[in-house]
């Protein structure tokens, strides 16, 4: 077995009297995509700038590449490449000077920032907006260029903050095609996300994070054998009866989790929990079966879904 | 084996690929302005002051013109370094966010803060060489004295870029940046030495003037235009203007640090 990349033990971090993380023990091999799964303040971010070296450990050891970043944190930032939630371009600049400019952070001379350029913006499919003002650029076409930019270091490492957050479905589409390629390459990747689907399309391994901890860890379809049944059954009653008729569906599978909008009953066959649900007389205004998600696994291990 | 790249000067070249695309309006603001000055004040006012033979001898036996220009020298650097301190080194924080970028990289918050005091000295070079060629087209201002005066109004903008991009960095709101402009900066345009002797001045507002660096960067650079050099005043002066520039360094990189890395 290869040399982790990444180790963490009893990591935590600390803001004055708040503790966002609260002791997380990690390992990430080489070449694999490991995602932090979790809700907005679960602590993915705080997690994420401690392993990019720009947010020292409050307590714990972290190591990458067997260094510790309290000691070598420049050694080890010019060896991974960031992509934060918030893109940092400089929107006044063209999409080639934004990579120049990073290229140069990283000391490569200007020939090899140019040669990187032309390289990456083909990559990244921007080819054609290479003189365009960053300010122009879809959300989409931002994102691309950040992940680009990242890449101009050519790191062994690429962390990537909610890459997709805030871009419509085709635009994510073509981002996580891009990031697979990285991954073909050898590009370790760890990256956050409060998306079930694209932890499940990116993710060989995830930890679920909540509250600060970690609350369980596998590669996404270990999780859902482990944690929920094969299908789950939606059922969807008039608006504020959930509450109300959710009870009498117990018994009906696994079990069963109402929400507001709806009662979802675990079952490995969702069909015949659905002729059952009929059988005792329940006549919702919709019923759908599907197969179980990471979504599901959320709900039963924090208790709350992602959206919150 | 080759030698890295200062990390600052890596900054630095960042900074030189923004300007090559606003030069052009830098330029004009940082030249034109002061150029404007010089006519309107040292031509139009200075033919009022140079017929009163008393006038000129408080001004040390020059004509008007040449007394005002290394003032203006100082001052434009004072304004240009002052102003590029605040928006662009919040939003490096805040809006543009790039200061994030880089901390990404291997370069630091140090690195931030020397690169930004060494362009800053750039740009007031850049600001003085161009008013000191103008300079040099006139009888009255030519004078070898104008090369060091630029480097004196080098000084005095990072005097200024220093201590303010410490507030900047630290800054939750740019609220504070008009204030710094008014009572600051413009009654230090005013009365900082530039356009009459500071003896002309209540002695309140003569300390108010020498307390700030602007002033014994004005009194070093017309010693140089003018040759009239004293050498030990010239190294008081001088060190009390870096005094600003070391201490605001010292406080941004540890600022910045703070905000960069929480």
């Amino acid at each position: 077995m290869p040399e982790p990349l990444i180790v963490a033990r009893g990591l935590k971090k600390r803001f004055d009297e708040f503790e966002a993380v609260k002791g997380i023990d990690v390992e990430v091999q080489p070449g694999e995509v490991f995602g932090f799964l979790g809700p907005n303040g679960a602590g993915k971010s705080s997690t994420m700038r401690m392993i990019a070296c720009v947010s020292p450990a409050s307590e714990g050891t972290l190591r990458l590449f067997g260094m510790d970043p309290a000691v070598d944190g420049a050694k080890i930032r010019a060896r991974i490449g960031v992509v934060p939630q918030l893109d940092t371009l400089d929107t006044e600049l063209s999409v080639q000077e934004n990579l120049w400019i990073y290229g140069r952070y990283f000391d490569l001379s200007r020939a090899e920032c140019r040669r990187r350029a032309t390289e990456l913006l083909e990559f990244a499919q921007l080819t054609d907006r290479a003189d365009s003002v960053v300010e122009h650029l879809s959300g989409g076409m931002k994102r691309r260029l950040s992940i680009a930019r990242s890449l101009i270091n050519e790191p062994e490492l690429l962390l990537l903050d909610e890459p997709t957050t805030g871009l419509d479905p085709q635009a994510r589409h073509v981002l996580w095609e891009r990031l697979y390629r990285l991954k073909q390459q050898g590009v370790t990747q760890v990256l956050t996300t409060h998306y079930m689907d694209e932890a499940e399309q990116l993710c060989d391994r995830l930890v679920v994070m909540d509250q600060g901890l970690i609350v369980a860890e596998g590669s996404p379809r270990e999780l859902i054998d482990r944690y929920s049944t094969r299908e789950v059954l939606e059922l969807r009653f008039g608006a504020g009866t959930n509450d109300q008729f959710g009870p009498q569906v117990a018994g009906i599978g696994d079990r069963f989790e109402v929400l507001p909008d709806r009662v979802l009953v675990y079952a490995d066959d969702g069909e015949a929990a659905l002729a059952e649900a009929h059988h005792r007389g329940l006549r919702p205004e919709s019923a759908l079966v599907r197969r179980s998600s990471l979504e599901d696994v959320f709900l039963l291990l924090t208790g709350r879904s992602l959206a919150d | 084996m080759q030698i890295a790249t200062p990390g600052p000067l890596r900054v630095v070249s960042g900074h030189l690929v923004v300007f090559r695309r606003l030069w052009r309006l830098n330029l004009l603001s940082s030249f034109v302005q002061p150029m404007l000055y010089l006519l309107g004040l040292g031509v139009g006012v200075g033919a009022l002051v140079d017929r009163n033979a008393g006038s000129t001898a408080t001004l040390g036996g020059v004509s008007y013109v040449a007394f005002v220009a290394p003032g203006l020298m100082a001052t434009t650097a004072m304004a240009v370094c002052a102003a590029e301190s605040m928006w662009p080194v919040m939003g490096g924080l805040k809006w543009r966010r790039d200061y994030h970028g880089i901390a990404a990289t291997p370069l630091d918050a140090t690195d931030i803060v020397l690169g930004h005091m060494i362009w800053m000295a750039m740009r007031a070079g850049i600001t003085g060489a161009a008013v000191a060629t103008a300079l040099a087209f006139v009888d009255d201002t030519r004078s070898w004295g104008l090369v060091p005066a630029v480097i004196v109004a080098m000084a005095v903008g990072i005097a200024f870029a220093m201590p303010i991009m410490a507030y900047s960095v630290g800054a939750e709101m740019d609220g504070g940046f008009p204030a710094i402009q008014r009572f600051v900066i413009i009654p230090l345009f005013l009365f900082g030495g530039a356009f009459y002797p500071l003896s002309q001045l209540p002695e309140a507002v003569q300390w108010f003037a020498r307390a700030f660096p602007l002033w014994h960067g004005v009194v070093v650079a017309r010693g140089f235009t003018t040759g009239d050099t004293d050498w030990a005043g010239v190294a008081g002066h001088l060190a009390y203007v870096l005094l600003w520039a070391a201490v605001g360094t010292v406080v941004s990189i540890r600022r910045l640090a703070g905000r960069l890395y929480p």
